[in-house]
């Protein structure tokens, strides 16, 4: 049970962006832009950086969402699998595999990044930007697994539920939908 | 030195926040709906020093200076109290409401899943409202993205202390949202 009251039709991160909608417009706005904005990292690779550290904060909800985003956007799941189970033997680019290390020691803390990381990625070919944009998007993973959790939002158990927010990422990206959610209120997530 | 090529001498977040506008626009919005909004039935100086102490759980410096600095003026209190704040807030005289809320702000620092529900219960019986709970744990988790975006970026930070309690008048007048990054 949440620790507050947010609809029951809106599990996890969904219901949160609906209390409080002037708060949610700026987390939105930046997750639109880090996630899907230009960017010389692909959208797939961009949902990997969110479900590595959402892996590691153990917050299911935005690890099965954001793996689902990947898994769509990649077309197969055992690139998002093999980055959550250890990096170095994730079918991933050399680069990308530097970008994650340092995505799983922002996890940890600003201070865990270390000059060594930051040299790997860059001898790897990751620009100035690519590395900035990594730092942000795990730090803001950090933001969002804390409030999911902190607010003991509930956790749907249907795998169908992810595939279709997923499926909701892909096509329609972080912005609030025009027409709100009231849509999904037919069909009610189960709670684990 | 930054790990990236940043703009020059810009302290903390303000380099990183250079390098991007784009993120750096949502970012001073959050900052500003969240800590300084007056539609809000926590003060701006509450607000300011969760923020203050997650930063020092954090052990980031610039922000728990730069929010501290923020604080002080709003609370027109000492830099002694908030840095007793951030040691041992039970012992210092904030109301048993934010004590609670300090409490769980501490708590989603570690990570979302260290919010009990006694913890939740204790700031209810405290006359916290469902509204404060969320700001607070939103405000908590703000700051560890603040912070590691920060410290993750290898910025840098002025040493002296005095520096943030001038700037941090100055941004509590300007806000987050319409200010000069370069001064």
């Amino acid at each position: 049970m949440p620790y507050i009251p947010l609809e029951e039709h809106l599990p996890g991160i969904t219901g949160l962006l609906e209390y409080r909608r002037d708060t949610a417009a700026p987390i939105r706005e930046l997750t639109q832009v880090l996630l899907r904005g230009p960017s010389s990292l692909t959208e797939g690779e961009r949902e990997l950086i969110a479900t590595i550290v959402s892996h590691r904060n153990q917050c299911r909800f935005c690890t099965n969402a954001h793996t689902a985003a990947a898994d769509i956007l990649l077309g197969e799941d055992n690139t998002s699998a093999k980055v959550k189970q250890d990096i170095a033997i994730a079918p991933v680019s050399d680069k990308m595999k530097a970008l994650l290390t340092i995505a799983a020691q922002v996890q940890e803390s600003g201070k865990s990044v270390t000059a060594d990381s930051i040299q790997k990625a860059k001898d790897a070919g990751a620009t100035d930007i690519e590395i900035h944009d990594t730092v942000l998007i795990a730090a803001l993973f950090c933001l969002y697994n804390r409030y999911v959790d902190g607010l003991s939002t509930v956790t749907p158990a249907d795998p169908a539920f992810y595939t279709s927010l997923g499926e909701r990422l892909k096509n329609h990206g972080y912005n609030r939908l025009p027409q709100g959610y009231d849509h999904l209120k037919k069909n009610k997530p189960q709670e684990k | 030195m930054a790990y990236i090529e940043l703009p020059e001498g810009l302290p903390g977040i303000r380099g990183p926040m250079a390098f991007r506008p784009e993120t750096a626009k949502p970012l001073n919005e959050l900052a500003e709906v969240l800590l300084r909004d007056d539609n809000n039935t926590l003060s701006r100086g509450e607000r300011e020093l969760i923020a203050t102490y997650v930063s020092y759980l954090n052990d980031c410096f610039f922000c728990q200076n730069a929010h501290g600095g923020i604080a002080q003026h709003y609370l027109e209190c000492s830099m002694q109290f908030i840095d007793a704040v951030k040691k041992d807030f039970q012992s210092t005289p904030v109301s048993p409401k934010l004590k609670t809320l300090l409490s769980i702000a501490g708590s989603v620092q570690k990570g979302g899943k260290y919010v009990t529900t006694g913890q939740i219960e204790e700031a209810k019986k405290a006359g916290a409202t469902d509204r404060e709970i969320h700001d607070t744990v939103l405000i908590a988790a703000a700051f560890c993205m603040f912070n590691r975006y920060v410290d993750g970026l290898n910025t840098q930070a002025p040493a002296d202390r005095e520096f943030y309690v001038k700037r941090g008048k100055q941004r509590a007048e300007e806000g987050y949202l319409h200010f000069d990054l370069y001064k």
